[in-house]
């Protein structure tokens, strides 16, 4: 599995500071900030991973998860999201888009790091 | 046990609890000692003048005696013992242990209600908590807030190789991300604190001059009557906590006396009923402009009127709060509110009616209008000013004849779907659909 990311977060200093711990872990980190332009992103891309924030404009994190799963070619990519909304009810909206981890803000560097890795070993 | 067999156990305790002896009060009130024994016990029944002068002798009204604790206090016992889960037969001798002790009996079912009390509170705090769209925000933004934070500092702690670039830069963005978490937290606090009643400081000046004219219920009658002066009010009011709250205050009173000298309220109420709110009519018949009117009839008490000024960059510079119309405390408000239609046409007056997406789809008719505001400069444009009055239409029919225009609060807690005007999604569930 090759190491390249996209993180999909708005929150510019939360992408500066994932984007530092993925980098120094020698992944190739893209970015994108808007909802709505995310899943033509990830077409573009291919990314290995997706990290995906469950706010953002545009288009919510639920919305873009559906979308990527509904295509064949995106069914197994690892996504993980991350949320500051952690109401069970979320979890479990996620969990039927096909959502591969959920974090709930605010994480820690080292539990978004495992869960990358564990994803990376998952998806091998 | 029946209530009014335990009328002994109750004197047992009552004489008790007065310190006197079994044979001392039975020889006050003439009955043998064994005799008032068996009493105590419950072996023979009691009443009529026995019973009175009992009562007298231990200094209590009868019914103390005859019908014991209060109906209230047996039930908020059962209620207690229900909670508990005891068995049946415990939940039954309810009204024997309040009989028996009767301190014990009403701590515990003081402390029962405490219970109920806040139990009640957290299950509304936490119902705002999951349905409340502003104190869902306000969250959102603390929590994302902690989390920029936390992974900085984290990277910062643990890193030592980090670039000095790479180490300003997040140094920066700490600076930045604990200013807002700071301006969030005492924000959400403060609405905390409003819910449950106490008195906190708020987390802007904005925010503290609402809580003052709220305070004020919008209306300030002594200073329209001369009586009082705007400094005076504003060096009174506690909620206004720092000098940029006093000043935003001040210019709000100034206001308020040069509108209400023009419009006095006695001559207001007058025309208001006789014309009913045409702010356009109303208007004309003071010779002020249709902003002015509208403020004015703001300040009515009892019209049940909300209002919204707002500048050309959107920002809302005065709000009146009004039931089922909600107006946003921070952030941009909805772009389909007939306030920003007037932008670009100063002069004229719409009127729309409105609905906002509220469980009982509360309808409003909302006048908006324009106007310059500050000084005229040759050659360059005014500076706009829109207002807008907003009037319940309770019981509203359905279909009238008369168009409705969606509109929410704004687009982060507006739960539409499909919705043109969106411009970031919702935080509430029924909102992510449409978008």
């Amino acid at each position: 599995m090759g190491k390249h990311v996209l993180l999909v977060e708005d929150e510019i200093n939360i992408i500066e500071a994932i984007q530092f711990l993925l980098s120094r872990e020698g992944w190739q980190v893209d970015t994108h900030s808007d909802g709505a332009t995310a899943v033509d992103t990830v077409r573009r891309m291919r990314p290995n991973l997706v990290v995906l924030d469950y706010m953002l404009p545009g288009k919510n994190g639920i919305d873009i998860l559906t979308e990527l799963r509904a295509d064949p070619d995106f069914q197994n990519l690892p996504v993980l999201m991350l949320t500051a909304r952690g109401q069970s009810r979320d979890r479990e909206l996620a969990e039927r888009a096909g959502v591969s981890r959920f974090m709930t803000k605010p994480f820690s560097n080292t539990e978004v790091m495992t869960a990358v890795r564990d994803l990376v070993q998952l998806a091998q | 046990m029946a209530r009014d067999a335990l009328t002994g156990t109750r004197i047992r305790e009552r004489r008790a609890m007065g310190g006197l002896k079994q044979s001392d009060l039975a020889r006050q009130i003439g009955i043998s000692a064994s005799y008032l024994n068996l009493i105590e016990h419950n072996r023979r029944r009691i009443g009529g003048k026995l019973l009175l002068d009992i009562a007298a002798a231990l200094s209590v009204e009868p019914t103390v005696l005859s019908e014991g604790a209060e109906a209230a206090l047996i039930a908020s016992l059962q209620e207690a013992a229900q909670r508990a889960r005891l068995p049946d037969v415990e939940s039954e001798r309810a009204e024997e242990f309040a009989g028996r002790f009767p301190g014990w009996a009403d701590a515990l079912a003081a402390a029962h209600r405490k219970i109920a009390d806040l139990e009640r509170t957290v299950e509304t705090l936490s119902d705002r908590l999951a349905h409340d769209p502003e104190l869902a925000a306000s969250v959102h933004e603390v929590l994302s807030t902690a989390a920029s934070i936390r992974s900085t500092a984290s990277i910062l702690a643990e890193d030592k190789t980090i670039t000095d670039d790479w180490r300003d830069r997040f140094h920066a963005n700490i600076d930045a991300d604990s200013r807002r978490l700071a301006d969030s937290s005492k924000a959400l606090v403060g609405f905390l604190d409003t819910e449950t009643g106490e008195a906190a400081p708020s987390g802007s000046p904005q925010e503290e001059v609402a809580q003052f004219l709220e305070a004020h219920d919008y209306g300030f009658a002594a200073l329209e009557d001369g009586s009082d002066t705007p400094d005076h009010i504003v060096a009174e009011a506690p909620q206004l906590v720092s000098a940029q709250s006093r000043h935003l205050a001040r210019t709000v009173l100034e206001r308020v006396v040069a509108d209400s000298a023009q419009v006095p309220m006695k001559a207001l109420k007058s025309a208001l009923a006789e014309a009913g709110p045409d702010v356009i009519a109303l208007a004309n018949r003071f010779s002020v402009t249709v902003p002015h009117m509208m403020r004015r009839l703001a300040a009515v008490p009892g019209l049940d009127a909300g209002l919204v000024v707002a500048d050309r960059a959107g920002s809302l510079l005065f709000r009146k709060d009004l039931a089922g119309f909600t107006i946003p405390r921070h952030g941009a408000a909805c772009p389909l509110w007939p306030l920003f239609q007037v932008m670009g046409q100063a002069g004229q007056v719409i009127r729309t009616r409105v609905q906002m997406p509220t469980r009982d789809g509360a309808v409003f008719d909302c006048f908006a209008a324009a106007e310059p505001a500050g000084p005229i400069v040759l050659n360059a444009p005014p500076l706009l000013e829109a207002t807008m009055l907003v009037l319940p239409v309770p019981d509203a029919p359905v279909d009238a004849g008369v168009a409705v225009q969606d509109i929410g609060p704004a687009c982060r807690i507006c739960p539409r779907g499909g919705c043109p005007g969106r411009r970031e999604p919702s935080i509430l569930s029924d909102g992510f659909g449409g978008f």
